[in-house]
């Protein structure tokens, strides 16, 4: 046996020099159905999320619709400088930003404080009830959500009518007034996915070996000792993957909850990059400046989610890749 | 049992307090649409806030139910979801299943597929390509653009690779090819799996209300959700669901329509929550396993 390998390896070689095509044949003749199967879905891929990457180019040139992509001429980084010149636009990449840094530090934190509450209810039928009612916001279009933020929030609205009620307030223009615009849409995130977040962090919990707490409970560890040392450890690492994905997402600003929120009152403070972009390239039809805000807004977030992976490596966890 | 000290005590009752609370703050918004959308017109203008309506009116639902923009619009959102799921569950299961194999190229056809997860072209070169592809105005601009959704891809292909790969070489000497035992073996072996991956695809078509903005033009052709949109947070509700019809005498104030609506946009979601419930967890987790 060891003798013949040598001898087996080279031949596998000189077949493998020699006769590349017909072996590869060979090998999609064997997977041919499995292929076939597969057709469709990496043709999906490529014509509806590879195809416009192409379209890309477009960012470098100065396209309009009539002289097709060809003839349209090459104008390189141009559009990416207006990005740095423009008065409007270092004004709706401060709004992405400060949006992003308030969901950071206000939204992120809640599914982790939820989950540990819900970590620590003794009554698992409560724990069920209670996890059934969190979560189902998620399930609720964007649509709906606004909707029922705007019944209540809006200038005669269920909440501008209690409080006038009670206190004699004034009402307040929630939905008309750029100063609330961005608690509001952090509010609404709370609301509406704070509850499906803990499951993440529920799943990590669950993972933990029970006889940690009870060799605590033995050393003498109260409650909130018990979280610190044990509970919270067991997920760090749940939470730096998914710092990690957030940071990659700095300049998303979930486009369907602004875009439905916005209106001609808050549009100063509300406009993100992403919605920019819609009245820039659709209603406007300014392509090219479009596409480069957007691969901008793309580059950055890869940029962003590939080097916070690596920091997170070099400070010894696991990371996302 | 034995016994807790007080300050433990304490600590319980006050999370069980607070848990409470965030529950009815998820709950008593909707509580409120549910009831004022029931909810005679005095009582609604008598007072701010509505629990239990004294006396359950059906006027709003019959108002929108009246109306041919609404009705054509539940029509259409039915019709997107049930062809959508479809379309969803064939090309997701299928590229899934080819991925779980040894196939040639399938190193190469997964990173393409992870990479649309960490970057993808933005919405202008999307759109741009959906028009080329002749979709602009169609009903299947709302279908072929997320035919996959790659977190879905990666998870199913993912539950494909637990299958004991005893069974493949099982059918493979039986004289099955590929395509038979995916039809025969692996297919009816993932219903429970299949039917959780349909739920979630259907939520997102119930729900998908941006792509109905960006490419129809028609509003005959618009789904449930930019209607909602239209009465709710625009503002329009009569002349959006009253265009061009015979409208109830004694219309009922917008406010009510504008809850019935909501609640009509919800309902499914509502009834097919309890199913997704049984679901999600197992598809988070799966999901979260790194691979």
């Amino acid at each position: 046996m060891n003798k013949q390998q040598p001898e087996l390896r080279t031949s596998a070689v000189m077949l493998a020099g020699a006769r590349q095509p017909g072996r590869l044949f060979r090998r999609f003749f064997k997977d041919r159905y499995l292929i076939l199967i597969g057709l469709p879905g990496l043709l999906y891929f490529l014509v509806y999320r590879y195809a416009p990457m192409l379209g890309l180019y477009m960012a470098f040139i100065d396209f309009s619709p009539f002289q097709g992509i060809s003839s349209s001429p090459w104008v390189g980084l141009l559009h990416f400088r207006r990005i740095f010149g423009d008065q409007e636009i270092l004004q709706v990449l401060w709004n992405t930003l400060s949006i992003s840094f308030l969901q950071i530090t206000f939204a992120f934190p809640v599914p982790i404080l939820l989950a540990l509450m819900l970590n620590e209810l003794r009554s698992q039928v409560f724990k069920r009830i209670i996890q059934s009612i969190v979560y189902l916001p998620h399930f609720l279009s964007w649509v709906v959500v606004i909707g029922i933020c705007v019944i209540f929030l809006k200038g005669d609205g269920v909440v501008n009518g209690l409080t006038e009620q009670w206190f004699g307030w004034k009402p307040v223009p929630f939905l008309t007034s750029p100063d609330y615009f961005k608690p509001i849409i952090v509010l609404q995130v709370i609301w509406k996915e704070a509850g499906w977040g803990t499951i993440i962090i529920l799943a990590a919990l669950a993972g933990v070996n029970p006889q940690l707490y009870e060799a605590a409970v033995v050393d003498g560890a109260s409650r909130f000792q018990q979280i610190w040392h044990i509970t919270l450890p067991a997920i760090r690492s749940t939470i730096v993957i998914l710092l990690i994905l957030r940071l990659g997402n700095v300049l998303d600003s979930g486009f369907e909850q602004i875009f439905l929120m916005l209106n001609p009152f808050n549009m100063e403070t509300g406009n993100v990059l992403d919605t920019y972009v819609f009245y820039k390239g659709i209603q406007q039809s300014d392509y090219s400046f479009a596409t480069a805000v957007g691969l901008f807004k793309g580059f950055v977030g890869l940029v962003l989610v590939l080097s916070a992976n690596n920091l997170a490596k070099r400070f010894g966890e696991e990371g996302v890749f | 049992m034995k016994i807790r000290p007080w300050g433990e005590r304490l600590t319980d009752a006050a999370n069980v307090a607070l848990l409470t609370l965030i529950a009815l703050a998820m709950l008593l918004p909707f509580w409120h649409v549910l009831a004022v959308s029931f909810a005679s017109y005095k009582e609604f203008l008598e007072k701010d806030i509505v629990w239990f309506p004294q006396e359950w009116v059906l006027g709003a639902y019959e108002y929108i139910f009246a109306s041919g923009s609404f009705v054509r619009s539940v029509g259409v959102t039915v019709y997107l979801t049930v062809l959508g799921t479809c379309v969803n569950l064939i090309f997701t299961s299928t590229l899934a299943y080819t991925l779980s194999r040894p196939v040639i190229g399938q190193r190469l056809v997964l990173m393409l597929v992870m990479f649309t997860l960490l970057f993808s072209a933005g919405m202008i070169p999307t759109y741009l390509v959906v028009k080329e592809t002749g979709l602009i105005d169609s009903l299947w601009a709302l279908i072929l653009p997320i035919a996959i959704s790659p977190f879905n891809l990666i998870v199913m292909r993912q539950f494909f690779l637990g299958i004991p790969s005893e069974l493949h070489e099982a059918a493979v000497i039986d004289g099955a090819n590929d395509l038979q035992i995916f039809g025969r073996i692996i297919l009816p072996l993932s219903k429970p799996s299949l039917a959780a991956f349909a739920l979630f695809y259907a939520v997102a078509h119930w729900n998908n209300y941006f792509a109905g903005i960006l490419y129809l033009n028609t509003p005959e052709k618009w789904p449930i959700q930019v209607i909602l949109r239209q009465i709710v947070v625009v503002g329009e509700a009569q002349t959006t669901l009253g265009g061009g019809q015979i409208l109830l005498e004694n219309a009922p104030p917008a406010e009510t329509i504008q809850m019935a609506a909501i609640v009509v946009a919800t309902l499914p979601i509502l009834v097919v929550y309890p199913f997704l419930q049984k679901h999600f967890t197992k598809g988070v987790m799966l999901g979260s396993v790194k691979g």
